[in-house]
């Protein structure tokens, strides 16, 4: 036995602590990485929920600082995080697009009306097929637009103050300095 | 007693022998043009993963992300005439590596690839070093060969094979 080989069962004691650490801590392992991020968001044709013969595409998208998010009735986070996207156009004049996934057109309408609109246009995905050209595996699910048309921020889960404050907020300002109304940026400097 | 047994074993021998059989997979109503779809569809789902639940594949799990993803593969098979291929690009592309039960090799993924080769390098290391630090000791080798027979004088070779061929 010399003196090496005399260490190595404390370095693999020690590397399978290291990956334990590394593999444990991995922030929320539910959400995976867009493959989506950076790229244009991808083309499609839906019809918009209010006039359903009237069909949208990506123009309603781009040229804008946009949030598109995913929603649906039967999803409880979405009534949760629903009051934050109707602050949010409260406080940013960000162009707020819903998209209904695999819902009921009916009972989206009814809801809207029940809880308030904050939407811009919302656009209506039954079969989800839309979802699937967005990576969309769940709801709500929240994509930040520049005005290019490119995908710069994707939120998996609800939409709230800290995802506003953080990943949001931030963004929309380095995209249109001004996109903030003052009252919001005066509040925040008293916080 | 005999029939009974061989009975027994044709029986776990077709348990063994029969592919296993599918997570029950929720029930859809696709329509395929041909065999060869739907077997290309049974297949893909099969390698596909739901992206909601981890380790599952998208034939096994009833999320709805997962009855969407078999809808999209469907669609793509049978109205979009897409390969094999070209329908993990699809999803790949959307979803990210994670959708692959398979995953590619690239830059994030090239450590995790390499751990097998690691290992064996390491072990063959490891075997290496225990080679060299316990030579074979030739002393209790087996019989002397020919060359070093032969180049001993006739005296002491009589003298060896005598000792050798000695009952113990």
């Amino acid at each position: 036995m010399n003196k090496v080989s005399f260490f190595i069962p404390l370095v693999v004691f020690a590397a399978i602590v290291l990956l334990s650490l590394l593999g444990f801590n991995v922030g929320n392992r539910n959400e995976l990485p867009s493959a989506l991020i950076d790229k244009p968001f991808p083309e499609f044709t839906a019809p918009d929920l209010f006039q359903p013969e009237r069909l949208l595409g990506r123009d309603e998208i781009v040229g804008k600082p946009t949030l598109v998010n995913v929603w649906a009735t039967w999803c409880p986070t979405c009534a949760a995080e629903h009051e934050m996207l109707i602050k949010i156009t409260e406080r940013a004049d960000v162009r707020l697009i819903g998209i209904n996934y695999k819902d009921d057109p009916g009972k989206a309408v009814a809801w809207l009306g029940q809880f308030g609109n904050p939407y811009d246009l919302v656009l209506v995905d039954q079969d989800g097929l839309l979802g699937v050209e967005l990576g969309v595996y769940g709801a709500p699910e929240t994509f930040l637009v520049n005005p290019a048309g490119d995908i710069v921020y994707k939120r998996v889960g609800d939409v709230n103050e800290r995802v506003w404050r953080e990943e949001l907020r931030p963004r929309l300002v380095g995209m249109m300095p001004d996109i903030v109304r003052p009252e919001e940026s005066d509040s925040a400097a008293m916080r | 007693m005999l029939r009974c047994v061989s009975g027994l074993v044709a029986l776990l021998l077709t348990g063994l022998l029969s592919p296993p059989l599918q997570a029950a997979s929720p029930v859809d109503v696709f329509n395929f043009e041909d065999e060869v779809q739907e077997i290309r569809y049974r297949r893909l789902i099969e390698v596909i993963r739901c992206p909601k639940c981890m380790n599952t594949n998208i034939a096994g799990s009833d999320a709805t992300s997962a009855q969407t993803l078999r809808a999209a593969v469907h669609r793509l098979i049978v109205e979009e005439g897409k390969s094999d291929a070209e329908v993990l690009a699809f999803l790949q592309d959307r979803y990210g590596d994670f959708v692959l039960y398979d995953p590619p090799l690239n830059e994030r993924t090239w450590l995790i690839w390499s751990v097998p080769l690691l290992l064996a390098g390491l072990i063959g290391l490891f075997i290496f070093r225990i080679a060299r630090t316990h030579p074979v000791d030739s002393s209790d080798a087996s019989l002397p060969d020919s060359e070093a027979l032969a180049s001993l004088d006739d005296a002491t070779r009589d003298r060896l094979e005598g000792l050798l061929s000695r009952k113990p």
